[in-house]
Formats: C-alpha cells, structure tokens, sequence
C-alpha cells in the first residue's frame, strides 16, 4: 500500500527541512550576532588541552567488526521472525516447530560464538 | 602485509590536563590498544606555585597559611604537620590539653570532610551522580564548622604554634554535635545506594589491584595502603597531640583493590566521627595555647595596660620568632596519607627550607601499576581512588 | 472547492507534520526541563528557577543561548560530513514518530483526523528500521569530528547500540505474536482487555533495559561517558549542531517511551479521561524513570554492558519468545 507512505514522504520532508533550516539559520546568526575572535588555536580537536598526537582516525580494534558482523547475523533473524510473530496464530503448533529449529540453529549459533570468545572485550 | 600491519595499532591518548576527571590538572598520557591501557605515563607540575620556596621568605607563623594552600581538601591536617615540626624544633612540649584535645577534633572533622569530596568524586567518576551531591552536602556541615572556628571556611589557618589561633566560640558544641547525630545515617545512606550495587561493585572491584608488597615498594601510604591489608596508621603508631588517648580501629582491606579502599574510607568516616565525639566529650578547660611571649603574641587587653605586651607583640608580628639552629622532620596521618613536614632552621625568623611529603604526590607513583592492562573506564576509577590533590602533589 | 479537495488530506498532512515536530522540539524542551527539576530534587538542589514561574522559560532560554552561540568547525574536520551528521541524527528520531498512535480518530471541521501520521503495516519494523539509521548520525559525527575523544565515543556508542537493537527487537516479538498484527494502531487494539504487560512481562523487561541502553541513557550512557569520554561523539559540536544531538537523544527517549506504553501498557486506552491524555500520562510515567534511574544509578563499564546485551538479554529474549509461542500453542 504505497499510498501509506504518502504521509512519511511530506513528513520526512518537512523534517529533513527542519534540521537543514535550523543548522542554517545557527550559521546565519552565528555570522551575524557572535562576535569572532579568530584564532588557529581554537579550531584544534579538542584532546584535553593539549595537541594532539597522531591522526584520530584510525585502524580501531577488530572487536568492533565482530560486533557488526554479529549484529548483521542476528538482526536478519529477527526480520524473519516479524513475519512469523504475525501470522502465528494460524501456524499454531507447525509454527512452533519450524521456528523452535529455526531459533535453536541460532542459539547454537550464538554459544560457539560465546564459546569462541567473541564477545569478550579484553 | 608483513606482520606488524596485522596487529591493531596503539593510540596515544591524552588524558588531561583538562579532563573532567582528572581531579584537577593531572595529565596522563595513555597508549590504548582498543580501550586497553596499554601504558600510563603520569605528567605533573600543572600546578606548580612553588610554595616550598615561598615559605623560605615568609616567617614560622606567617608559613602557616601556606599549608592551607597546598592540600586544600585537607588546609587543617597540613597545618597541625607543620605546626607540629615547628614545635618540635622549638622543643614546645607543653601543648595545653585543650588545644591538644581540639586539634584532634579539628583534624578528624578534616579527615571527613576530605574523605566526602573523595566519595564525591569517585561516585560522579564512575557514574553516580547523586552521591556527589549528598556529599558535598555533608561536607557544608563541616566547612560551616570550620568558618565558625576561625572565620574561614577552606583556608583556616586556624592551629598555630603553641595551641590555637583563638578559643572555639559558643554553640560550637551544638553544631558538632548536631554532625555526630545526623552523619552516620548518612553514611548508611552512601552505603545503600553503593556497597552493594551490583554495578558499583562491577566497577571497583579487582579493579586497579596492588599487592601489599606492591604498595611498600612504591612507597604508598594512607587508605590505599590499608586497602591493601597492611596495618599502618601513624596516628597509632607514632601517635601526636594526644592521639593516644583516643580508642579508635584502623580498618584494613584485604584485596587492594578499588572496592576495599572504597570500604576503608567508608569505615575510617565512622572511626573519625568516634574520635570526635569522644573529644567533644572530654574537652578539658584551660587556655588553647601556651603562655610563652617570646613564641605567641599576648592577649590583645594587655596590649592597653603592658608596656612588655606592646613590645612582644610588635616584636613577634613584624620579626617573629627564632627557633634554634637545627632540622626536624614530622609526619602526621593525612587523610590521603603519610603527611610530612622537614623542617630546617637557620636561627634565623624564616625557615631555611620547608619539605614536604605529600602524601598524594608518592601515592600517584603506584598509578601506572595499577593501570596496566586496564581498561579506559578503570582509568577514572583509578586515579579517583588514590584521591590526588594537585595542590599538594605539583606544590 | 471541489477543485481542491484532493489537496485538503496532504494539507491536512502538512499540518499534522508541523504540529508532530513543534510538539516533539516542545517535549523535547520540557522533558530536559523536567529531568533539571526531578534531579535537582533527588539531589537535594533546587534546579533551575529563575527564568520565569518555577524556571518553565529554561528551555526557551537555552534555545536562544544555544542559537547564538559561534559555529566551530574543527580543522581536521570532514566538512560536509560533519555539519550533515546532526541531522542524520535527529531526523529519525523525528521521523520514528510517525507511527505512533496518541489516540484514536477525532473530528475537527467535519474532518475525520487521525491522532498519527501513518499507520503503516510493518509499524514496529519502520521504527527499529529508523533506530538503526539513527546510529550512522553518531557514527558519521563522532568519525567527521578528527578528534580522539569523539572517534572513541562513536565506535563505543554504535557497538552499543547495534548490541542493544537486537534484544529490544527480539522483546516485542511476543506481544507481536499475541495481537498478530505490526501496526501500532492495532497492536493498542490488541490491548483492549488486558495490557500485554501482564501477558509478557519478562518481554517488556527485556525491553525496557534493552531500550535505556538504545537511547544511551544513564546507566548505559557510556558514548557520552563525560568522566571518561569528555562529551563522547559530539565533543566537537557547538551551537544548534549540538542541540541536535541532544534533541535526537531526548526524542529517541520519547519515541521509546511511546513504543513502551503502545506495546505493553495499552498506548492510549484508560478509563475516565481522554485518550491522549491517557498516552501522555503514561510517557510522563516513563520519563520519570528513565530521570530516576539516571539519579540513581552508576555506569556501567563498557566490556561489561557489552556483555550483559550479548549473554544475557540477547538469549533471554529467544527464551520468552519460545516460551510464549509454547504457551500460545498450548493453550489453542
């Protein structure tokens, strides 16, 4: 039913409007109301006061992919599982079964990762 | 990619000197691996005044008001260490009971008071906003105390050689007492929303761990000494101005590590809230300082009547006076730790040189011990567990 | 006027998008107002007091503040990326609104108003959809800004929300599964007899932690950690690019706190007074808690709420979700 839609299109518009307008206007009044001292200094990243050392982008610790990866695993489970959750009264107890193996896979799933040590942080 | 490229690479962090959390202008330089600390590097002299060389020019009484400056959580337990070399090297042994009794009773109020920004401090590092609050509410009492004492509330200046700036005024014991009632209840309160909170526990404990061996070598003294289960507390052993008198535990921790120092705190509150009471419950009567005029100035309604008062009076404010060739060194028990004072005199008005030893100075060496193979949240956690002043640790 | 008829509905759109906006910015003002007032008292303070009746012009006063305040735009910053990133932030939030029901039909001028947006079919899906866009905000604002502090606080803070999205998703499973339906209109339905509190409680628990850590509120609030992170990933921020950050985070309160009280405590439905009063009352409820635990509570460290999402709640939901179809099936 695209036409459902319609309402979070204008409004999404409105929105995206909203937040380009208010950084606009803050640039614009900023330019005119705030008194500028220019000075370098005061455009260096902030690392405690003192310069800072080396880039601050760069490589992190790989346990921020696993988590992604992770995350990517089981939001796609969820997914199927919205579908189901609805149309689970009809299913009744096939349902039950076909989504029981279809959890316990990611459940196994979930302790070998467990096992394995991705999810400890040190 | 050779090998090296496989591995993550450090980030060199700088923690400080303006942190929210590095309880003044400590800078740490942190290499983290991830969130690791992989190591710590402490920088120091942020603060730096010079007050040791200050001192050299100013007078013995005059020198005094320094000390409120250099640990100013604690101004009062700083002035009694060096009140204390000075009469010792002016070989005043006579300290009249009530100034004795007094001192005590101030210094264990200082110990609270401090021990309050400590807690304070450590609950907001760690996330708990509200004890700070409540803390520094507590604390009001105790400042209020103080400013009815000697007009200040943080810069007291108020224990002098030979006793006390002034006798304490009237309804002084209300107001003490009124402490002693509603603060353990209040420590219970602390108590509640932290001992056994399971987060709070989570944070501290095994946290920032060192051994009692550990704790000796680096010279560590105080609560975090004791929180690693060693028995030192100057106050018993070397007892001073009539500690010895007082009945009181020195509470020890077992494992080193956050947590304990977190309930040796907590305890030793309650330990100094017992001392009080039980100076304000045998206050002697008598004079708050000794009746020697070459050393205190004389009461001011002599200086209408007696020609000698005018003349000790002018001589001890413009030249003070001289302690006798010689060096002393007196170490009293701070709340953060062995609180020294070496002293050496010249003959002459001024001090030839004053030393002090901070605790929390010598405390922040053990640091980097504890922070090795942490993980940045420990850090905070850390560094508000040593409880540093950077008043006193940069002087 | 037959002419333009068609239009009367998208007018009617327009309307209500302005007013949902106006009305989130307003909550969003008033809810910090609260939270100042409600903590203040927890901690024995007073609050603010001092612009207008018990300090209620705060808010309008700290938006003037912050509007004139200097735009700062750091120099190892990636321009667009990072002027963009507040947006990308807040948006979402906005737009999650949408969905969620404040009452049922009414009418003004003969026209029959709905008291929300859209009600679309996968209504529960478009708001996690939205959850998980809101996280590129952080991520792009803490990755643009060029400096440490904010580089540590966006990874910290996608981590955890990614962690989090999962148990709260998988928490509303079960309620799904009892009113059969993804649209929140027909999920307060649903509710009429009894609130699905009652049905799934070890549901809603899972949510509520999961949705205190999504919307990095105390004691989850580690991206923003200031004894460790300084200001997390919007350290860099000055002026209104920060307040929309903090406009995101108090609107994503407000979102959850909506979705809390349509799922679980039966949205709008209560007797004796109107319906969006009923909604408003119940979202005030969970403001307050979320203000409570703020007060009340520590933060937890980083590994360990990482921890708690991934072996604790993630498992636990599988758990209730099994069990509730269990009983489903048992019970015919």
């Amino acid at each position: 039913m695209p036409e459902d839609y319609l309402p979070i299109l204008i409004y999404f518009l409105i929105a995206v409007g909203f937040a380009l307008a208010g950084i606009a206007t803050s640039h614009l009044l900023s330019f005119l109301f705030v008194r500028r001292r220019a000075a370098k200094d005061k455009l260096i990243p902030y690392e405690s006061g003192m310069l800072p050392q080396g880039p601050a982008r760069r490589r992190f610790h790989v346990q921020f992919y696993l988590v992604a990866v992770l995350f990517i695993l089981f939001d796609i489970e969820i997914v199927f599982l919205f579908p189901w959750a609805v149309v689970f009264r009809e299913l009744q107890i096939l349902g039950l079964i076909e989504m029981g193996l279809f959890i316990l896979v990611l459940f196994l799933g979930l302790i070998y990762v467990w096992k394995k040590g991705a999810l400890e942080w040190e | 990619m050779s090998q090296n490229a496989a591995r993550t690479e450090t980030m060199v962090l700088n923690m400080g000197p303006h942190h929210p959390s590095t309880h003044g202008v400590l800078r740490l330089i942190l290499e983290l691996d991830g969130e690791v600390v992989v190591k710590a590097t402490p920088d120091i002299g942020y603060l730096h005044t010079g007050i040791e060389k200050t001192a050299e020019s100013l007078n013995y009484t005059g020198a005094i008001s320094l000390w409120d400056r250099v640990d100013y959580l604690a101004p009062l337990s700083n002035n009694l260490g060096f009140v204390l070399a000075v009469e010792k090297l002016l070989d005043i042994a006579n300290i009249p009971p009530r100034a004795q009794c007094l001192r005590v009773l101030l210094v264990e109020l200082q110990r609270i008071a401090s021990h309050l920004v400590w807690l304070g401090t450590q609950a907001i590092d760690i996330g708990a906003v509200s004890v700070f609050l409540y803390c520094f509410r507590e604390r009001e009492q105790i400042i209020d105390i103080f400013e009815m004492v000697s007009g200040a509330r943080m810069m007291t200046s108020y224990i002098r050689v030979g006793g006390l700036a002034q006798d304490i005024p009237e309804g002084f014991e209300k107001k003490v007492r009124d402490f002693i009632r509603t603060f353990p209840k209040r420590i219970d309160e602390y108590e509640t929303l932290l001992t056994q909170n399971q987060i709070w526990r989570d944070r501290t404990v095994g946290i920032g761990k060192l051994s009692a061996e550990e704790a000796i070598d680096l010279g560590v003294t105080g609560p975090i000494l004791r929180g690693s289960g060693l028995n030192w507390d100057i106050r018993k052993s070397h007892p001073y101005s009539s500690y010895e008198q007082f009945e009181f535990e020195v509470p020890l921790g077992q494992n080193g590590d956050v947590y304990d120092r977190y309930l040796c705190r907590i305890r030793e509150m309650r330990e100094s809230l017992k001392i009080v009471e039980q100076a304000l419950n045998r206050l002697p009567k008598g004079p708050v300082i000794i009746d020697d005029r070459k050393i205190v100035p004389p009461p001011r309604e002599e200086l209408a009547t007696s020609m000698e008062a005018v003349i000790h009076h002018f001589k001890i404010y413009t030249e003070g006076f001289k302690p006798p060739v010689g060096e002393v060194y007196v170490s009293i028990e701070g709340p953060r730790g062995e609180l020294g004072f070496f002293v050496v005199s010249d003959g002459s008005a001024q001090p030839y040189r004053v030393r002090v030893r901070p605790p929390s100075f010598i405390n922040l060496q053990a640091l980097p011990r504890m922070l090795q193979g942490r993980l940045l949240a420990d850090v905070v956690a850390c560094i508000a567990s040593i409880d540093i002043v950077l008043g006193e640790v940069d002087r | 006027m037959e002419l333009l008829s068609p239009l009367v509905p998208i007018l009617i759109i327009v309307i209500k998008s302005g007013v949902a906006i106006f009305a989130l910015v307003t909550a969003f003002a008033y809810a910090v107002w609260i939270e100042r007032r409600v903590m203040a008292r927890m901690q024995s303070r007073i609050g603010p007091n001092r612009a207008g009746p018990f300090g209620l012009l705060q808010p309008l006063a700290d938006a003037v503040k912050v509007l004139l305040k200097e735009e700062i735009i750091p120099q190892d910053a990636k321009v667009p990326i990072y002027l963009l990133a507040p947006a990308v932030s807040l948006v979402p939030a906005l737009l999650s609104f949408a969905v969620v029901p404040i009452g049922p039909e009414i009418e003004i001028l003969g026209q029959k108003i709905t008291l929300y947006l859209a009600d679309l079919n996968v209504g529960v899906l478009y708001v996690f959809a939205l959850a998980s866009v809101g996280v590129y905000g952080i991520v792009l604002a803490g990755w643009s800004s060029g400096s440490k502090y904010s580089f540590l606080g966006a990874l910290r803070s996608s981590a955890q929300m990614l962690s989090y999205e999962l148990p709260l998703g998988l928490s509303v499973v079960g309620a799904l599964m009892l009113a059969g339906t993804l649209s929140l209109v027909q999920l307060v339905e649903a509710q009429k007899n009894a609130w699905f509190i009652l049905l799934q409680p070890l549901g809603f628990l899972i949510f509520i932690v999961s949705a205190v850590a999504e919307v990095n509120r105390a004691p989850f609030d580690l991206p923003e950690a200031e004894t460790e992170l300084v200001a997390g990933y919007h350290t860099e921020y000055t002026s209104i690019k920060w307040a929309f950050f903090y406009m995101a985070e108090y609107i994503n309160m407000i979102v959850v706190s909506s979705i809390a009280v349509t799922l679980f405590f039966g949205g709008w439905q209560g007797p004796f007074f109107p319906p969006a009063v009923w909604y408003f009352l119940k979202v005030a409820a969970f403001i307050f808690l979320f203000i409570w635990l703020r007060a009340t509570l520590p933060r937890l460290r980083y590994d360990r709420l990482m921890q708690f999402g991934w072996k604790i709640l993630l498992p636990l939901s599988l758990v209730n979700i099994i069990a509730t179809a269990a009983i489903m099936v048992w019970q015919g």
